[in-house]
């Protein structure tokens, strides 16, 4: 289990540059420095505001865009124990797993508002909505990718098994 | 059973028959990383134990977002990479060769039938010649540079037929902002777009690149287009040997097929701050703007700059505008040289900067202010991507920045079609 957290809310296409735009991320080479700007175009208080545990949860196609690995590294040094959405852009998604950063497809997740409490278990494939008392279901992640993210990613994967995953 | 393209490269690069859904383990035959990344790459590789790349030969590293470096810790990141490529043999490509995916399309290393990574969403770029090219992170790029091999899930296969006759001053940026209008930011989500039809087999391949290249613009993992005479006689002006590579059989099975007819096609605009809410340039026009950038890996080609200095002959750039040209290459550079074209730019009025990405990626060269407008023939229009969250990028064809420039606001181009 993920455990518990607030959701903190966003609609459809979050892009990259959103997430972590340009010019910071061509500028700050260092993550907490970088971090301090995530979502700032959209949402300035997001970074000061959110805590260790909590989960983004958004719309359609989160993380569409560029390929920057930046976006989900900036948003797992916020501590951010995972993002669930409707869909992912497919660079965002991988890279997410790669760094060992919890990513979920929920078709509910509209349902949620910004500020709800949830509880999160992925491999039980559920979110619990504290807040408003229900319960959706998260598609569960292929093996091959659950492999990645239960190591951490695949730096960690590497490091304790010696090999890729598909070596 | 039948195959399309993408089946096709990706069943040689496994060595095995594949289909859409199928997961692989497929060999690499190229793979770029750029200074947006390298410093991520680097340290995973090390961090994995990396001691070799796989085939040094196959590994591209460019100097092109951050070139030449404005700060000191991209300053850092560029001497990391500059010992990285040293260290292993690796192709360098220093500051002020161009934009990576145009170098890699004028390398050799890209080839019809191949399979190519890069640590950049826009390598799916080299689709136009025929090229299984996709975008990976950083992470993953660290692992093909250990091993040569990389997962794939084959992705299905969305068929785009243009067809029609182009109107004049409309152009291959024209048709893919209306395809990405019309499939929108996620419509083709892990798919594969192959663009065909009359239109795309009378286009020219640098007309083609700019329409491959912002296939991930609607979320594709690739665009591709099959290889002809045109792709081969273009690799071969460039000096590489023939490689052949696949056509799609005409019974393969397609998730989805679009048809455009692009007759009536009027210049397109892709307006604040998505990619995919596209108008017609007629429909914006008059809006006062501060910045033109003609150039990146999708329109900074000879085609792209010849359409520009075509309009701006003789003419110069509206007072109160500044009007960035790049050229994607250093070879681009010289071509245009010896055409004359960057005299036509300079006696305009507009600057030119050295090879490589610019202002797209807000790196440097061109950074906007709050409030300010700028008209791009880039890829991407998000908020705060090219400076302040509180500015507006407008995505158009060379040919609408050109006539933008010289009028200072958002102007069609037709307005400057010659008589008779």
């Amino acid at each position: 289990m993920l455990g518990r957290g607030r959701a903190w809310k966003f609609g459809d296409d979050i892009n990259t540059d959103y997430i972590i735009a340009g010019k910071y991320k061509l500028s700050i080479t260092d993550i907490d420095e970088l971090s301090k700007h995530a979502m700032e175009a959209i949402m300035p208080e997001f970074s000061a505001k959110v805590k260790k545990g909590d989960f983004i949860v958004a719309g359609r196609n989160f993380g569409c865009g560029s390929s920057r690995e930046q976006a989900p590294l900036v948003l797992k040094h916020l501590g951010i124990a995972a993002i669930i959405a409707q869909s992912f852009a497919r660079i965002f998604y991988r890279n997410a797993i790669n760094i060992g950063l919890p990513v979920a497809e929920c078709r509910d997740a509209a349902d949620i508002r910004q500020g709800d409490m949830l509880e999160v278990d992925l491999q039980k494939g559920y979110v619990k909505n504290l807040t408003q008392g229900k319960i959706y279901k998260v598609k569960p992640l292929p093996s091959e990718l659950w492999a990645i993210l239960s190591e951490g990613g695949l730096v960690n994967y590497v490091k304790k098994y010696g090999k890729l995953p598909w070596q | 059973m039948s195959k399309t393209i993408s089946e096709k490269i990706l069943s040689r690069a496994s060595g095995r028959d594949v289909y859409a859904g199928d997961i692989i383990v497929a060999s690499i035959d190229a793979a770029m990383m750029h200074d947006g990344m390298a410093q991520l790459v680097i340290n995973a590789f090390k961090e994995m134990g990396g001691k070799n790349l796989w085939d040094a030969e196959r590994v591209a590293v460019v100097i092109d977002h951050v070139a030449p470096s404005a700060y000191e810790s991209f300053s850092k990141v560029h001497k990391m990479m500059r010992e990285f490529a040293f260290k292993h043999n690796a192709r360098f490509y220093e500051v002020g060769s161009g934009v990576c995916h145009q170098l890699m399309i004028e390398s050799g290393l890209v080839f019809p039938g191949g399979l190519v990574v890069g640590s950049d969403s826009h390598t799916c770029t080299y689709g136009a010649l025929g090229v299984f090219a996709t975008g990976i992170g950083s992470t993953e790029m660290a692992a093909v540079f250990l091993s040569g091999k990389l997962w794939f899930k084959v992705p299905e296969t969305i068929k785009v037929t243009v067809e029609g006759e182009l109107q004049p001053m409309v152009f291959p940026k024209d048709i893919i902002l209306k395809i990405v209008g019309t499939v929108k930011a996620d419509g083709a989500t892990y798919k594969a777009v192959e663009f065909g039809g009359s239109v795309i087999k009378s286009m020219n391949v640098e007309g083609r690149l700019t329409i491959t290249n912002m296939a991930v613009e609607m979320g594709a993992k690739t665009g591709i287009i099959e290889p002809d005479s045109k792709t081969y006689a273009f690799l071969k002006a460039l000096g590489h040997e023939e490689k052949r590579g696949f056509v799609s059989d005409e019974d393969a099975d397609f998730c989805e097929s679009l048809r455009f007819d692009v007759s009536d096609l009027e210049p397109q605009i892709a307006c604040p701050h998505a990619v995919d809410n596209v108008k017609s340039v007629k429909e914006v026009e008059g809006k006062e703007i501060n910045q033109v950038f003609i150039g990146s890996c999708t329109n900074g080609r000879l085609y792209d700059l010849r359409v520009a200095a075509e309009i701006l002959r003789d003419r110069h750039v509206k007072k109160g505008v500044r009007v960035i040209v790049i050229p994607a290459s250093r070879r681009v550079f010289l071509e245009a040289l010896k055409e004359g074209l960057i005299k036509v730019f300079l006696d305009s009025g507009c600057v030119i900067c050295n090879p490589g990405c610019g202002p797209c990626a807000g790196g440097h060269q061109g950074i906007l202010a709050p409030g300010e407008i700028c008209v791009s023939t880039s890829n991407r229009n998000f908020k705060a991507r090219m400076g302040s969250s509180e500015a507006e990028i407008y995505l158009v064809s060379p040919a609408t920045a050109a006539a933008s420039a010289i009028s200072g606001e958002i102007t069609d181009p037709r307005r400057f079609l010659k008589e008779g």
